[in-house]
């Protein structure tokens, strides 16, 4: 990627500032935190998938020495079912929270658990979607098996409020042949074109049957939290991939308003998803340390990572797909089961429709899907959710359907490949802003050398054979409505405070670079302010969704031209003329006309405070409430540039990759090398370049970890989780992805962004685990396992003609 | 674990031979009172011991069970140390012992009373100036969460300490037990190799 002539910050690298602390061991994390005083909380998590606490008797664990008091579901506040809860009495996933004791040291805790004594009444659980919607199955939340608000027939009856029973007839399931998704109701039902005539006119038809697989998130920081109180306010150490947008959440959740909350996340270890905002458990030590007046810390442990942690959404799914015989997808028509696990389910299902509208460009679509609550780890979003898995069941099936036709498999996509004109599916359909897809996958096609690489698929040497695969990723990429907030003090200084947290990709930074550049600030002129909400930091969108880039790109270039207006008002009033002459260089305003006419930041910030009103604090501007207080907080310090972004937005924004692989796999052993691994990508204009090829290359680990190894699995008999550690759940390790990896960008500018960026966070995930399915099939000469991961074993038995020991639509399994 | 037939002198001898347990230096801070009115139930440990922890001897109240990465974090402020799984899985509690790459979350504080232990904070100069490798991956941009880079650069510099000039694939093998969830990957063995290129 070359330097962007443009810019003088905007595509170039720099040096984030909080990634010192990160080598030294200096950085500070939820668990670093220490206070005089403190106790140590430890929770009592459910033995079962579902049942009901009949009653807890902790009379020896409180007469423990060290202890310092026990909560219950009746010391915190009740959230909607099926909404996660801090601690129930009706637990319907194994391990969700019943109750937890706080004592001198975590041992203390631990063995006072051990004392307390609970009667549970067992209750019948399910596991699998599809056993839940059978008439008759059971239903995994209180009161029926699906949030009412998805539903979308009135005459379900009512359960507990917001959950129905639902379930299809037993017709549904027997109008289909074995090992095919049956397709009764569905809640989400969506189409476009004729998809009849694409059926009927078609040169092929597929009509395929697959699963993919519910995986966790992994983050290598477990989500522990640290609180105290003090002054009349919540303080909150906490692990969470954003900030500000965690607020409203967490205050909610301890049952303050945000203004009591400080909110205080640093540094993130990871999260993938899995803490974009609040999350119940980390109001535990809140409520705690009110109740025993001490600082609490809740230390959450790797196993109590993988049993509430979250995880990603297991889809049992139908494409039917009609192509013409030039290759171009025709018609499609979906149906998705999601897994929707013990909790509210993320909406996976329907990002899963829109993937499929926007990477293959089918001309008529139906897209229809149901979330089914699971006696399961809760399912939210991980990176990529929905998108991701549609592109682990789709991009083998697309080689398939390639080999059917004579069609080579790099053409087959390219034919299918959205352009500047297309439009997702759904109720309302939007263009896209931009998509480069093509030129990225041209450009990985080129840099991998796709002729001479595919013609060496199915090459043998003794038991080993090369496979060659592709595959794409997509994900929406920004949306507009946020704030910026920035301030030059009389020292000349900028201070950019950002409220979007810290997850890794360092776009806390890169995106306040947009504001430096707009005000022609020396970087080494600039703070960031972030981390901690006593900071006085404006209502951003999270870290999550591929969004940071470009919405805060926007909302920071809003504010900084609300500061450069003000800068040229204030050099105005003292320099005579109007505002429009002049203009801003060098941390300097200055006269076009005559650019001795001048003063500096510095200068303006000075004057800022005698004028006072909007220049120094006193008008918000029309931002958010919480903006709103961290500009009062800031009033009087300087220069203020503060606004909402409200330039309109009416289109869709949308991020693709290509990626292009070759394996070597030993058909003896069930194991694979990837060999080769070239990425393109379409992310609009480069940032941070070093940022990019980050999360391009990240992103990717992921995705192979999805292919080959990643997967919960559930004995179905006790509904008991089975992968509870990292060597049991298998997040991919150095040895499991290549030692090198060669990506890139299209780096062609977004015409709705002011800079021309659009995220890339989870595009790679999706294109590099289609590409490896892809090529495992290709090594194998066409097997097709419908299913993710791949694991040796299952390579073994399509090796050797044997059986696969998972039936089609068998989820929670190897 | 003593018998309680065997004296104190002996008991202690017996356990500096086998190199295990507990350091004299703790001993001796414990015995201020007279050896013979010690008389520690069978099965105790002593409990205040000395660990050689970057340079700097330090005491510290250490329970039998009690692993180096919870005292390195929760006794003496270390909390560059990260724990990730605490069951030796992930690599990010890793600390050199004598030099060699260890999960402290699979240590017994007890064990390493008598060896040198370099945490994450101990690779940096005592002025502050950084060692090659962690200057390396400022540049590469390695770290992205951070968590387990402490455990990426100890094994680094455990790795360039006795190998200055490792290929990709010997970087790889090396690392190979230290875990990063966001797939920084490529960037750590970039920066192995960018390190090891300024070291020579």
């Amino acid at each position: 990627m070359a330097d962007n002539p443009t810019y003088k910050l905007i595509g170039k690298n720099f040096t984030p500032p909080d990634i010192e602390a990160k080598v030294t061991g200096a950085s500070t994390y939820s668990e670093d935190f220490r206070a005089e005083g403190m106790a140590y909380v430890k929770m009592l998590l459910s033995p079962m998938p579902k049942c009901r606490v009949r009653n807890i008797d902790a009379s020896e664990a409180l007469a423990l020495e060290g202890v310092y008091g026990i909560m219950t579901a009746d010391d915190v506040p009740v959230f909607p079912n099926p909404g996660e809860q801090i601690l129930t009495n009706e637990p319907n996933f194994v391990g969700e929270p019943i109750l937890a004791i706080a004592a001198v040291d975590e041992s203390t805790a631990a063995n006072a658990l051990e004392l307390v004594n609970v009667e549970y009444e067992e209750l019948p659980f399910v596991l699998d979607p599809l056993e839940s919607l059978y008439p008759g199955g059971p239903d995994a939340y209180s009161g029926g098996n699906l949030v009412s608000s998805l539903r979308i027939e009135e005459e379900d009856e009512l359960g507990d409020i917001g959950v129905v029973s639902h379930k299809w007839t037993a017709r549904d399931f027997a109008a289909v042949d074995e090992g095919q998704l049956p397709m009764g109701q569905a809640t989400m039902d969506w189409q476009y074109g004729d998809l009849d005539a694409a059926f009927n006119d078609a040169a092929l038809v597929l009509d395929e049957t697959f699963v993919t697989a519910c995986n966790s998130h992994h983050s290598m920081e477990p989500r522990s939290a640290f609180s105290y109180w003090q002054n009349g306010k919540c303080y909150v150490h906490g692990s969470t991939q954003s900030q500000m947008f965690v607020v409203p959440g967490l205050a909610n959740l301890i049952g303050i308003t945000p203004d009591e909350l400080v909110y205080i996340s640093e540094f993130c270890g990871g999260g993938f998803g899995s803490k974009g905002g609040a999350y119940a458990v980390m109001a535990l030590p809140a409520h705690f340390s009110r109740l025993i007046s001490r600082p609490c810390m809740l230390r959450i442990t790797r196993a109590e990572e993988y049993y509430l942690g979250s995880a990603r959404a297991s889809f049992q799914g139908r494409a039917k797909l009609a192509f013409n015989d030039q290759g171009k997808m025709t018609g499609a028509d979906i149906y998705i089961v999601q897994q929707g696990g013990a909790k509210n389910p993320f909406g996976d299902f329907g990002a899963a429709g829109t993937m499929v509208s926007l990477v293959y460009t089918p001309e008529s679509m139906r897209f229809r899907a149901i979330p089914i609550g699971t006696n399961t780890t809760p399912c939210g979003p991980q990176r990529g959710p929905g998108q991701n898995q549609m592109s682990a069941a789709l991009e083998p099936l697309l080689d398939k359907a390639a080999n059917a036709l004579g069609i080579d498999q790099l053409e087959i996509r390219r034919i299918n490949a959205s352009n500047h004109e297309t439009l997702t599916g759904g109720e309302n359909r939007q263009k896209v802003s931009s998509s480069y897809m093509l030129d990225a996958i041209d450009m990985a096609a080129e840099r991998f050398d796709w002729s001479n690489k595919f013609a060496r698929n199915g090459e043998r040497n003794g038991s080993k054979v090369i496979g060659v695969g592709i595959g794409q990723g997509y994900h929406s990429a920004g949306i507009a409505g946020f704030d910026g907030l920035m301030r030059i003090l009389p020292d000349g200084k900028l201070h950019i405070h950002t409220g979007v947290g810290n997850l890794g990709t360092y776009s806390y930074a890169s995106t306040s670079r947009v504001a430096a550049e707009v005000l022609d600030m020396d970087w080494d002129n600039c703070v960031i302010e972030r981390g901690d909400t006593s900071k006085h930091l404006p209502w951003t969108i999270g870290q999550f969704g591929s969004l940071t880039t470009y919405t805060m790109s926007r909302a920071n270039y809003a504010a900084a031209m609300d500061m450069k207006q003000k800068l040229q008002e204030i050099a105005a009033m003292d320099l005579g003329g109007n505002a429009e002459d002049y203009d801003l260089a060098n941390e300097t305003v200055f006269n076009i006309n005559d650019p001795t006419q001048s003063i500096t930041y510095a200068q303006a910030a000075q004057r800022a405070l005698e004028l006072g009103g909007k220049y120094s604090g006193e008008d918000p501007n029309g931002t958010n409430p919480l903006t709103q207080a961290s500009v009062a907080g800031l009033a009087g310090s300087g220069l203020i540039g503060v606004a909402r972004d409200t330039t309109p937005l009416n289109e869709h924004i949308s991020a693709m990759v290509a990626t292009f692989v070759m394996i070597e796999l030993d058909t003896e052993t069930g194991n694979y090398e990837i060999l080769e691994f070239v990425s393109s990508g379409d992310c609009g204009t480069v940032n941070h370049p070093l940022g990019l090829v980050g999360q391009l290359r990240g992103g990717a680990c992921m995705g192979i970890g999805m292919a080959r190894s990643e997967r919960q699995i559930y004995d179905p008999q006790n509904g008991l989780p089975g992968s509870v550690g990292l060597y049991q759940a298998k997040p991919p390790s150095y040895l499991d992805v290549p030692a090198f990896m060669d990506v890139s960008a299209v780096d062609q500018p977004d015409p709705t962004n002011p800079m021309g960026m659009k995220g890339i966070g989870e595009p790679p995930v999706g294109a590099a685990v289609g590409a490896v399915l892809a090529a495992v099939s290709n090594a194998l000469g066409g097997y097709y396992f419908n299913r993710n991961p791949v694991t040796s074993d299952m390579i073994l038995n399509a090796a050797s003609g044997r059986e696969q020991s998972n039936s089609p639509l068998q989820i929670l399994t190897q | 674990m003593r018998p309680q037939n065997q004296s104190r002198r002996s008991f202690i001898k017996g356990i500096i031979a086998s190199g295990a347990v507990v350091s004299t230096g703790g001993l001796m801070f414990v015995s201020g009172c007279s050896e013979n009115t010690l008389s520690p139930a069978a099965g105790s440990v002593e409990r205040l011991i000395s660990l050689n922890i970057n340079g700097t001897v330090r005491r510290v109240d250490v329970l039998p069970n009690e692993t180096l990465a919870m005292t390195l974090r929760n006794k003496l402020g270390l909390t560059g140390t990260k724990i990730g799984c605490d069951r030796g899985e992930c690599g990010a509690c890793s600390v050199l012992i004598d030099g060699v790459p260890n999960n402290s979350c699979s240590m017994l504080s007890h064990r390493v009373t008598n060896k040198n232990i370099t945490t994450i904070e101990g690779i940096a100069s005592p002025a502050g100036e950084l060692h090659p490798v962690q200057q390396a991956m400022i540049e590469e941009l390695a770290p992205q969460c951070g968590f387990c880079t402490p455990g990426q650069v100890i094994s680094s510099v455990a790795l360039l300490n006795n190998n200055s000039n490792p290929s990709r694939e010997e970087a790889r093998q090396a690392l190979a037990g230290n875990l990063c969830r966001c797939g920084a990957y490529d960037h750590y063995l970039n920066a192995v190799l960018r390190a090891a290129e300024e070291i020579a």
